[in-house]
């Protein structure tokens, strides 16, 4: 005989779900409001369960590279194929005076971003006038004619073979000897940095001017009769974005003691675009999830396979398909229904 | 008794798109203290001259002058910012932010537009002017809604506060009772006339007993020309006005 169900055991289990979605929900807002925090939490323990220091490495600065590329992607709504040539740009830019001239790194870290970010303001002075596909070429084709660029000037860029001599050893800072040969100790004085960036990252998309790139990227016919030059806060979005991008190459050379060419490849654009939306476009921390996927599943494929690509873009078609926000875009909207 | 000078001016004003005239010599002037509404039957040029006076379209021909100032070929972002503000034809805002934010990135294009570093919370009277807008089109308790999931009577209203954020002296809206119920497009009106106590407002709208009810101006166009202004008593008995909407109500 079938045992009556107890309406007292259903009414129990039936609100028991609620508590459980409010308290996610509670954790997704303490997450965003604490997401500096947070993220760095991550990447301090990161090395520990990191299957090697170097890949660890790459994925700070990846991370920071599609951070970089994701505002001007997932915040503002601007697809460029030319992000190569400010990663790079920062790169050759900080790592030839390292090089060529023996600098500091600090200060040549700095010139690297200045670099950058010039070379990001020029681009997009031109590249800001289009939209939609026509920006996303003009912006490949200015990539192109950097990469062509360092690829003749063999001189100063190194051209086919890079820039080498990238050599940064022991860094006297504030008084501490930071031995970057050490990886653990290179990873760390990265993050340090990556820390700094991720912090100003953070204060850009809470200032007013972080919400003007959501509005332009919502809907820009009313965000000009609003009151704002969307040509103006474009170009702003894709100057800054340029400069987060450039600090990543400049780390990038630094941690390779060398500056390869293909950094300005039209490779290395499409590579940061799918971290970026593998991890999850617009949202804070998905760009490091993007560049953990895509450089794990690089890393242990090759080992099976010299076609990693292949896996890589299996999984890339499946996300697109299936979870279009992207791996952590889609666990943040699923815990904040 | 009318105000020494208009504060909208369009003096043959025209309009083409490739060959085709959608807007022809059209002089008209607009008073502050008018509610004028811009009416004609379908392709009548309506839309055309309101996105001409509102900045999205530069004329063809002829000049647009705001306050004495030349505003004919002003970049469409300016208008906030020397005192014109506009609602659309097709509800237009942001959909993805929260009603507030809406509101929000709307007054702060007044106030900190540029601001890279201090929080936005921290901007105290952008966020209470913001909450002062909801309030008066009566959103307040849907603050914290995300714009996409309002009503479409609600969006309506927000597209309202939304071109308030600038503190404009002249308001224009394109049809802003589309796509509403009449108790909603009643509301709307009542809001509306409520408005013009303080700015000068323009209307294009279609429903022609509520544009009688509340404008004191009423500028007819039809095939892209002016065919009669004046009174909504001049113009319901003006009578090429009352043979080109013939069989329709004035």
């Amino acid at each position: 005989m079938n045992s009556p169900v107890d309406p007292a055991r259903l009414s129990i289990s039936v609100p028991a779900a609620a508590p459980v979605r409010t308290r996610l929900k509670g954790l997704v807002e303490i997450s965003t409001e604490h997401r500096v925090v947070l993220a760095l939490a991550f990447l301090v323990i990161f090395p520990w369960f990191a299957p090697y220091e170097a890949l660890a490495v790459n994925i700070l600065v990846f991370g920071l590279f599609a951070v970089g590329y994701n505002l001007i992607y997932g915040y503002t709504g601007m697809l460029s194929f030319g992000h190569a040539a400010l990663f790079g740009l920062g790169a050759y830019g900080a790592g030839i005076p390292i090089a060529k001239f023996g600098w500091h790194v600090l200060p040549a870290l700095g010139l690297g971003i200045l670099v950058a970010g010039a070379g990001a303001a020029m681009i997009g002075w031109f590249a800001t006038r289009t939209r939609g596909i026509y920006f996303a070429m003009v912006t490949l084709a200015a990539a192109q004619v950097v990469y062509y660029i360092a690829f003749q000037w063999v001189a100063m860029t190194g051209g086919e073979d890079g820039l080498r001599g990238v050599n940064v050893g022991v860094v006297n800072l504030l008084g501490l000897h930071l031995n970057l040969l050490d990886p653990r100790t290179k990873y760390y004085a990265i993050l340090l940095v990556v820390g700094l960036a991720l912090w100003a990252f953070s204060r850009i998309l809470q200032s007013p001017f972080g919400a003007v790139l959501e509005a332009v990227r919502e809907n820009e016919r009313r965000a000009a009769a609003c009151g704002y030059n969307v040509r103006r806060v474009r170009l702003l979005a894709f100057t800054l974005s340029g400069l987060f991008s450039g600090l990543a190459g400049a780390l990038y050379g630094i941690h390779l003691s060398v500056v390869p060419i293909e950094t300005l490849h039209y490779f290395t654009s499409a590579t940061v675009l799918m971290m970026t939306l593998l991890g999850g476009m617009g949202t804070f921390f998905g760009p490091f999830v993007g560049a953990f996927t895509y450089l794990l599943l690089a890393d242990v494929v090759t080992v099976i396979t010299v076609h990693w690509q292949l896996f890589v873009g299996g999984l890339f078609v499946f996300l697109i398909l299936f979870f279009p926000r992207g791996i952590w875009g889609s666990l943040m909207h699923w815990a904040e229904r | 008794m009318k105000n020494p000078a208009p504060i909208l001016r369009c003096e043959g004003v025209g309009k083409s798109f490739e060959g085709f005239t959608a807007l022809s010599d059209v002089t008209v002037d607009f008073f502050a203290d008018r509610l004028t509404s811009i009416i004609g039957p379908n392709g009548a040029g309506k839309s055309t001259f309101f996105n001409v006076l509102s900045g999205t379209y530069r004329p063809s021909v002829g000049t647009v002058h705001f306050e004495g100032k030349d505003i004919t070929n002003l970049e469409q972002s300016r208008f906030a910012h020397i005192g014109i503000a506009k609602s659309f034809q097709i509800t237009n805002l942001f959909p993805q932010l929260s009603v507030h934010e809406n509101v929000r990135v709307a007054v702060q294009a007044m106030h900190a537009r540029w601001s890279l570093w201090r929080p936005r919370a921290h901007f105290k009277e952008v966020v209470e002017k913001a909450d002062a807008l909801l309030a008066l089109v009566g959103l307040a308790d849907r603050r914290n809604e995300t714009t996409e999931n309002l009503a479409h009577g609600e969006q309506r209203a927000l597209e309202i506060a939304v071109a308030l954020a600038c503190a404009p002296r002249l308001l224009l809206l394109d049809e802003p009772t589309a796509g509403m119920s009449p108790e909603e497009a009643r509301d709307m009106m009542k809001l509306i006339a409520k408005l013009h106590e303080t700015r000068a407002v323009i209307v294009v709208e279609h429903r022609m007993k509520l544009v009688m009810g509340i404008s004191n101006h009423i500028v007819v166009l039809h095939h892209g020309r002016l065919l009669a202004e004046g009174s909504p008593d001049e113009i319901r008995t003006h009578d090429e006005v009352r043979r080109v909407y013939l069989g329709s109500a004035i």
